[in-house]
């Protein structure tokens, strides 16, 4: 699997998932400027982590207006999958490659914790390696994670399956215990339709060795390698 | 010419910051502060006479940039 890590001024965990494609691919992912309107073709394009453009006027909203936002629209239309994590789903959203927007944490706070995730189904090529219903224990590290769209919109969300993951308790129990920042219906993660799109707040990339306090993220990274290779 | 764009949450969408910011009044003794919503300012300068143009091209803006139509409206006010 041939991956591609976007990188804008102000984006901060892109190191880390290189590193952790790094881990199950044995091979660096293409590092790709945002300034750049065409780059080498690869299986997937990762949208990292950050606060790209300082986050002025919101959150992912500069990102989703630059050349190679412009080219990965392009591709995501062809089917490439993509992968948005933490500012990477802001900036997916504000880009329209996924439904909704994600607001200021309901309780004003910058939240920096290990929260557990439900994962509501297998059937992707992002969560291929879980089970539906599977509790895995990932950090989050935001202060706009609260996923919102409209009744209609979340409605069509649930009927077609593209919840990816919901906050909950330790024990799987989706409710505002588990909910670090507010979350319509828990949201952590959603898809496109065709689910070759992936949004999530969490950072998996942040939980793939034991160093790190867990590894329960590294099944996504293993998951994509196994769909895309 | 000057043109002044006001940038709302949509109402129905949660304001925690309007939220917090009504709650400070009401403490600082401000009792008479009940719901209070905040949104953005910005002043843009441009480069058309045409008011009827000008306020096309702003509408294309906002929907593209300035604001989320998903949980924000817009207005448009054109200055001299």
């Amino acid at each position: 699997m041939k991956a591609a890590v976007l990188v804008f001024p102000g984006s901060n965990r892109e190191g880390d998932v290189a590193q952790a494609i790094e881990l199950v691919t044995g091979r660096r992912p293409a590092m790709v400027w945002h300034g750049d309107g065409d780059f080498e073709k690869t299986d997937l394009i990762v949208v990292p982590g950050g606060f790209s453009y300082g986050d002025y006027l919101r959150c992912g909203a500069m990102a989703a207006q630059s050349p190679v936002m412009a080219e990965v629209k392009r591709r995501a239309a062809q089917g490439v999958p993509v992968l948005g994590i933490c500012n990477g789903f802001q900036i997916v959203t504000e880009a329209g490659l996924l439904p909704g927007v994600l607001m200021r944490n309901a309780h004003l706070k910058f939240v920096c914790a290990d929260v557990h995730l439900k994962v509501e189904t297998s059937q992707s090529l992002f969560t291929n390696r879980y089970q539906a219903g599977q509790v895995i224990k990932v950090p989050v590290a935001h202060a706009e994670g609260n996923y919102f769209a409209d009744a209609e919109t979340l409605k069509r969300l649930e009927d077609r399956g593209q919840i990816a993951f919901r906050y909950c308790a330790p024990d799987g129990t989706v409710d505002g215990s588990g909910n670090p920042n507010g979350s319509i219906n828990n949201i952590a993660g959603i898809f496109n339709e065709t689910k070759t799109v992936m949004g999530l707040m969490p950072h998996p990339e942040n939980a793939t060795e034991p160093m790190f306090g867990g590894t329960d993220g590294k099944a996504l990274f293993e998951g994509m390698v196994e769909a895309l290779s | 010419m000057k043109a002044r764009v006001h940038v709302t949450l949509k109402n129905g969408v949660l304001d925690p910051q309007g939220k917090a910011i009504g709650h400070s009044l009401n403490r600082l003794g401000f009792p008479e502060v009940g719901d209070v919503r905040q949104g953005k300012y910005i002043e843009l300068e441009i480069a058309e006479t045409d008011k009827t143009k000008a306020k096309a091209r702003l509408e294309d803006m906002c929907k593209k940039l300035l604001a989320n139509t998903v949980i924000e409206n817009y207005s448009i006010e054109l200055v001299g």
